[in-house]
């Protein structure tokens, strides 16, 4: 490149301090650019493209081209002065290996600061307490309006509270449940089921939405879904800790569908197509719907076995007769089944001691 | 920190003074934290050596003995140290990302010392269950709980609600909220 050809002509004449290429490659390109700014416009909040993010990891990119190019003169520079005078090229080469620390250095911090920057995030957590309030409430009321685009609120503080809270709800009826967990523990279960539901179940749509032609964004997406696990957490809060089979199947078909439906609603208005509103309604409806029945039944009450549901006609709900037992378990435990979970975990204490 | 500064001669006096200076802080902001009032000492010079004390202590507490390791897999001590640093710092970049005007370690600081409460409770909880098993013995331990449960979270907002925007303090506090009832629940159903 022709601005390295300059400073490493002038160091051929062995006058190592002189040489100050790569502070003059790297600042020219950056001020053109105002400096790095690390806050993005809020145009393109929306833009799925993440352009932004592209025009900095060009710069980057092309930054890094320059420092090979300016390291590989520098290795050419060596071996001319190695045929010459060996006390220069012990100095020239710390000087080359300082100059290279200094360049990396403050390339990393400047690509640490643009990316670790959290200011990035800060438009999305800009929400009052009114308003999340609200947004929980809508979030069990569907729209039917359908011929025009429903609006999303595009915000994460509220669906990552979300998901904290069923975490918090998930160990409590791991718990009171004491579900086995072999690799992992607990807390990491629970993490991982709810994150991994939001992240990747939202992804999932998304990417169903771009191959239906869906007008929704992936930030809108993941708002969505996380509202709509309010209806989970309040399914899971309640039947937790009252166990029983139909009300659980109540909430289910309630809550759980009323929270679906005003998703479904929303995707609905967003679609164009009947085929492409099927394709995508349903996926969503069926993901959510089974989640919070898989919440329910692989980690609360372990014991009984899921036989249990399909005998409803001959056993009514509270006299259930626990099957699948482990033989390890104590035998007391087998006249606790008509109370709930929270009563359990204290039988379970007294018989353990 | 003209203190810190020792005689090369003599390798073996190994700074007693700023050792007592650190841990007479340490024990300051217990205090403040056992009777909270709003003030910034907690804020205004922090440090990281009460919350890893609290922490390392709670973490090795709630360890079980190894007798009992089908019943959870992984250890407990790694659990436990995940849960509080992880939380301590998404509750820092929660505030932060709400408007608050506080830095990063001072959050991590008042989240970190306002556990003393429930290590406490804790150590209260295991002496409770060295006693004869029964419905009070869980009583006990419940109300334990919920009392140092309540003074975790009435001190971190003692400290931190003067960082936030007034009409935030809500939005902030829900998730110091979940992490203390978290710590609580760990700390409840433990069975050694």
């Amino acid at each position: 490149m022709a601005t390295t050809a300059a400073p490493t002509g002038a160091a051929r004449n062995g006058a190592g301090p002189e040489w100050g290429g790569f502070e003059e490659n790297i600042q020219e390109p950056l001020s053109s650019q105002g400096g790095g700014s690390a806050v993005i416009d809020m145009e393109n909040m929306d833009d799925t493209s993440g352009s932004s993010f592209e025009d900095m990891g060009e710069l980057h990119q092309r930054l890094r081209e320059e420092e090979v190019d300016a390291d590989a003169a520098a290795a050419e520079e060596e071996d001319g002065e190695f045929l010459g005078m060996k006390g220069f090229k012990g100095q020239l080469s710390r000087q080359v290996a300082d100059q290279m620390w200094q360049a990396g250095k403050r390339q990393a911090s400047r690509a640490f600061s643009l990316y670790a920057n959290i200011d990035i995030l800060r438009p999305y957590f800009d929400v009052e307490p009114a308003q999340v309030r609200s947004r929980l409430l809508e979030s069990m009321i569907p729209i039917k309006m359908v011929n025009f685009p429903q609006k999303i609120a595009g915000e994460l503080y509220g669906p990552l509270m979300l998901v904290f809270t069923l975490v918090a709800i998930l160990l409590h009826g791991m718990k009171t449940s004491d579900t086995i967990i072999r690799e992992g523990t607990l807390m990491g279960t629970a993490i991982g089921t709810c994150f991994g539901y939001w992240l990747g179940v939202s992804s999932f749509i998304y990417f169903l939405a771009y191959l239906c032609n869906a007008q929704i964004t992936m930030l809108q997406m993941l708002a969505l879904l996380g509202y709509g696990l309010f209806g989970h957490c309040i399914v899971l809060f309640i039947t937790y800790n009252i166990h029983l089979h139909a009300l659980f199947y109540l909430f289910w078909l309630l809550v759980g569908g009323l929270s679906t439906l005003r998703m479904v609603a929303v995707l609905v208005s967003r679609t164009v197509g009947p085929t492409q509103r099927l394709l995508l309604c349903g996926t969503l409806a069926a993901l959510h719907m089974l989640f919070l029945l898989y919440l329910h039944f692989a980690y609360h009450k372990v014991v009984e076995g899921i036989l249990d549901t399909l005998e409803g006609p001959n056993i009514p709900p509270i006299q259930r007769v626990p099957r699948d037992i482990p033989a390890m378990l104590p035998a007391a435990r087998l006249s606790s089944t008509v109370l709930n979970a929270t009563a359990k975990a204290v039988a379970v204490t007294l018989q353990s001691h | 920190m003209a203190e810190a500064e020792e005689s090369p001669g003599d390798p073996g006096t190994a700074s007693p003074r700023p050792l007592m200076r650190d841990l007479k802080a340490v024990g300051k902001k217990f205090m403040h934290v056992l009777y909270p009032r709003r003030s910034n000492t907690l804020l205004r010079d922090w440090d990281l050596w009460g919350p890893l004390i609290l922490c390392v202590t709670l973490a090795l507490m709630l360890q079980r003995g190894s007798a009992d390791s089908e019943k959870d897999g992984g250890p407990q001590f790694a659990e436990v140290f995940v849960v509080v640093w992880f939380g301590a710092v998404t509750i820092t970049v929660n505030s932060k990302l709400l408007g608050g005007n506080i830095s990063f370690f001072q959050s991590l600081c008042v989240l970190g010392y306002c556990i003393l409460p429930l290590t406490v409770a804790m150590l209260i909880c295991r002496l409770v269950l060295l006693a004869e098993p029964g419905p009070i013995n869980f009583m006990v331990r419940l109300f334990v709980v919920t009392v140092m449960f309540a003074w975790s979270v009435v001190a971190s907002t003692a400290f931190l609600a003067d960082s936030q925007p007034p009409n935030r303090k809500a939005l902030a506090i829900y998730p110091v909220f979940l992490f203390y009832f978290v710590i609580s629940w760990m700390i409840l159903t433990f069975t050694p």
